[in-house]
């Protein structure tokens, strides 16, 4: 159900969330970040979680990713349980191998790119579908290749990525993270770290993606127009919880709190 | 000084057959030491306590005890257990053990050393953990171990030294044989010094050239100035000399 | 296992004498590679570039040959020398793995001094302070500070290396053992008593070394 463009209508898939957050709690020694937190993302949804620093929204993707451990409450994936489960009334862990399924479905674009550096732009977007998914070489490297002409680097393949500008690179790790195939696509602070006249082409790569494909996207950013113009909802955070959330037209012209109205200043 | 001459030509075939004893075992020793160094290494790094606790315990019971014990250990107290090794064996094997453990702490800090982001990327591509070691995180680590572990193996190749003391005839032993048949300390184990030096000097070059390659493969401005070379070895130094004291 | 325990009890007193010289190498060779590290390290900022060059080859030559055949060298070679008075075998074994490692200790105190931040330096100028007071109040104390958990770590190693003193018949932990086991045959008790005496000096002073790293890293 491909949205239309530039006033995206929230999906009205009522079926299975793509993801759905029960009770979750995610503490860090003595400090807690999440509480008793429950959200659902439809699946083609893309939901922009905005906050102050601290506010916990980093922490969610990362959870989603599995890259921080779950300390309470459950994370579902389609439905299906990504790291914990309950069994006999019991919190159990799900094997490690399990947990790798289900993370195939999920694609990560980081802040800092990371891409590997021992491997060519080629190199680092086969990887995982080869090893992984199990697919050919010669046809990761085809799909690759593809990719590539999408995020417009058709002739970086064999380049090593140190080699390449932030903006390259993280246009390469949205290609690798595409590469997978993932129904749900987490993007994290994706122009953070770019010099503000590479933003822009990551951004347009990223609107590409939004308007031509139907993968859910969870994304955490400071560009506050790009949020407005790719998502269905907002949602602010504050504290660990969710302060409000809507269209990215309510949230952005007619914020319900003072809080939301204070962080919007300070970023707009 | 003619008379020191011709008693070392005369003595050259000897003093070769030592030098080869002094380079097998560095050679072997290097090889174990890096062998036991990966394993115990990696080992280090299991998120399984039950793992990573006896892998501690070895490395720095290896490091701990200085190498002479243990080569004296391997040398008189085995065959009373039972287990009698040839002292080449010996030798090698004590080298393996005592490098091994100080190249196993380097192994394990520099895997812990890559960027978290990459063990990020790799847990976001769903890359299984043997893949992950395997494709990402050790080229990087090894990249970053190099230098270190060339420090180390110098000291290795300086610490065969000892296995005379186990009756090999290395190339210290023939250097003191030397000594004996010109009378003359200074020159005979000036010799023998600048024989080590050589073979110092030829070690450092063969890391070099796996470092240059190691970093190399990461894409990274090849590290061939000399002063790039010198910091690198500096901070190896400082690098080996925690390892060597330090725990952690 | 074969272990006596009157054997081990028996070769204990002896090992911890000869403990005392490896105590007194250790303690010896650290200060006299603390104190010529440093002169290595500062002393030859500021010499003409052909001895800075000559010293620096030295070091090298130093670092890259083995311990004992350097104490082999100085030991015969000095007593081959007419005239020269008899010097005790662990003088000279303390001096020689004193200069050996006051070469690794030199490349910690350059690297300490380099450390500085150059705004040190500026604020010093700033200050219209002397050239010999900044160093010696302002960069020194900074780059020392650095530097004291490496110059630890190489007195350990050089603990470590101390047995080597057995090349010249030094009497210290592991030639007492070897001795004693020589005589009784008891090699798994002296041995391995040598060995758990090593562990049990080493260990617990890695972990203080490791300590106060971590304080003196923190400012």
């Amino acid at each position: 159900m491909p949205p239309t463009e530039n006033t995206p209508a929230t999906p009205t898939d009522t079926g299975t969330p793509a993801i759905e957050f029960t009770d979750v709690e995610k503490s860090f020694g003595p400090t807690t970040v999440l509480k008793n937190l429950n959200f659902t993302v439809a699946p083609g949804e893309r939901v922009t979680l905005i906050g102050p620093s601290g506010s916990g929204k980093t922490t969610i993707l990362r959870l989603v990713m599995t890259l921080e451990e779950l300390t309470g409450g459950y994370i579902f994936v389609d439905g299906q349980p990504l790291t914990f489960e309950e069994r006999d009334g019991k919190r159990v862990e799900l094997p490690k191998k399990r947990t790798r399924e289900m993370t195939t479905r999920i694609g990560m674009v980081f802040q800092q790119f990371n891409l590997f550096p021992n491997m060519t732009v080629l190199e680092n977007i086969i990887e995982a579908p080869v090893h992984v998914l199990g697919k050919s070489k010669a046809d990761a490297t085809k799909e690759a290749k593809e990719l590539l002409e999408r995020v417009g680097l058709a002739d970086k393949a064999g380049a090593h990525p140190t080699r390449l500008s932030g903006g390259q690179q993280q246009r390469v790790a949205i290609a690798r993270a595409l590469a997978m195939n993932p129904e749900i696509l987490l993007l994290d602070e994706v122009t953070s770290a770019l010099d503000p006249e590479l933003v822009g082409d990551v951004l347009e790569v990223l609107r590409d993606i939004a308007e031509t494909t139907d993968i859910t996207m969870l994304l955490v950013t400071h560009e506050m127009q790009f949020a407005r113009d790719v998502s269905h909802r907002v949602m602010m955070f504050d504290g660990g919880q969710v302060l409000e959330e809507g269209p990215p037209d309510q949230i952005f012209n007619n914020p319900q709190h003072e809080r939301t109205r204070k962080f919007l200043s300070s970023v707009l | 000084m003619n008379d020191n001459i011709s008693t070392l030509l005369n003595f050259l075939p000897q003093l070769w057959e030592g030098v080869q004893t002094t380079i097998i075992l560095t050679v072997l020793g290097s090889i174990g030491a890096v062998l036991i160094a990966l394993i115990l290494g990696l080992t280090m790094t299991s998120p399984s306590a039950w793992l990573r606790i006896p892998a501690r315990i070895i490395v720095e019971f290896f490091r701990g005890t200085s190498l002479l014990v243990q080569l004296f250990w391997l040398f008189y107290v085995l065959p009373l257990l039972g287990a009698d090794l040839d002292p080449m064996a010996c030798g090698i094997g004590a080298l393996a053990l005592n490098y091994g453990a100080y190249s196993a702490e380097v192994v394990r800090s520099s895997i812990k050393t890559v960027a978290p982001g990459q063990w990020e990327a790799a847990i976001a591509l769903s890359l299984s953990p043997t893949r992950r070691m395997i494709r990402v995180i050790f080229p990087q680590a090894w990249a970053l171990m190099i230098p270190s572990i060339a420090t180390l193996l110098i000291q290795l190749l300086k610490g065969t030294a000892v296995v005379s003391f186990i009756t090999l005839s290395d190339l210290t032993d023939k250097v003191g044989q030397l000594r004996q048949s010109t009378g003359d300390t200074m020159f005979a184990f000036s010799i023998g010094l600048l024989i080590y030096f050589v073979l110092a000097w030829l070690l450092q070059e063969f890391m070099n050239f796996l470092e240059r390659r190691a970093t190399a493969a990461l894409g990274r401005r090849r590290s061939n100035s000399r002063t790039d070379r010198r910091d690198a070895r500096r901070a190896a130094r400082s690098d080996a000399a925690r390892a060597k004291g330090g725990t952690l | 296992m074969i272990w006596n325990w009157e054997f081990a009890a028996e070769a204990l007193p002896i090992l911890l004498r000869g403990f005392v010289n490896t105590l007194i190498a250790t303690v010896v060779g650290t200060v006299i590679a603390a104190i010529l590290g440093l002169i290595l390290a500062v002393a030859i900022r500021g010499l003409p570039r052909w001895i800075n060059w000559l010293v620096r080859l030295i070091v090298a030559f130093i670092r890259n040959t083995p311990l004992v055949v350097q104490l082999l060298f100085v030991y015969f070679g000095f007593s081959d020398i007419p005239g020269l008075v008899d010097i005790p075998a662990l003088v000279v074994g303390f001096i020689v793995i004193g200069i050996h490692y006051s070469t690794y200790m030199s490349e910690s105190y350059r690297a300490g001094i380099d450390a500085v931040p150059p705004g040190q330096f500026e604020a010093a100028t700033a200050l219209s302070l002397p050239p010999v007071r900044t160093f010696t109040a302002i960069v020194l104390p900074q780059a020392l500070r650095a530097t004291i958990p490496s110059l630890g770590n190489y007195a350990v190693a050089m603990f470590k290396d101390t047995p080597f003193l057995f090349a010249i018949s030094v009497v210290e932990l592991v030639t007492a053992a070897k001795e004693f086991g020589g005589s009784t045959f008891a090699y798994t008790e002296a041995f391995t008593l040598a060995g758990i005496i090593f562990l049990a000096a080493s260990y617990p002073t890695s972990l203080l070394i490791q300590r106060l790293d971590r304080r003196l890293a923190t400012y």
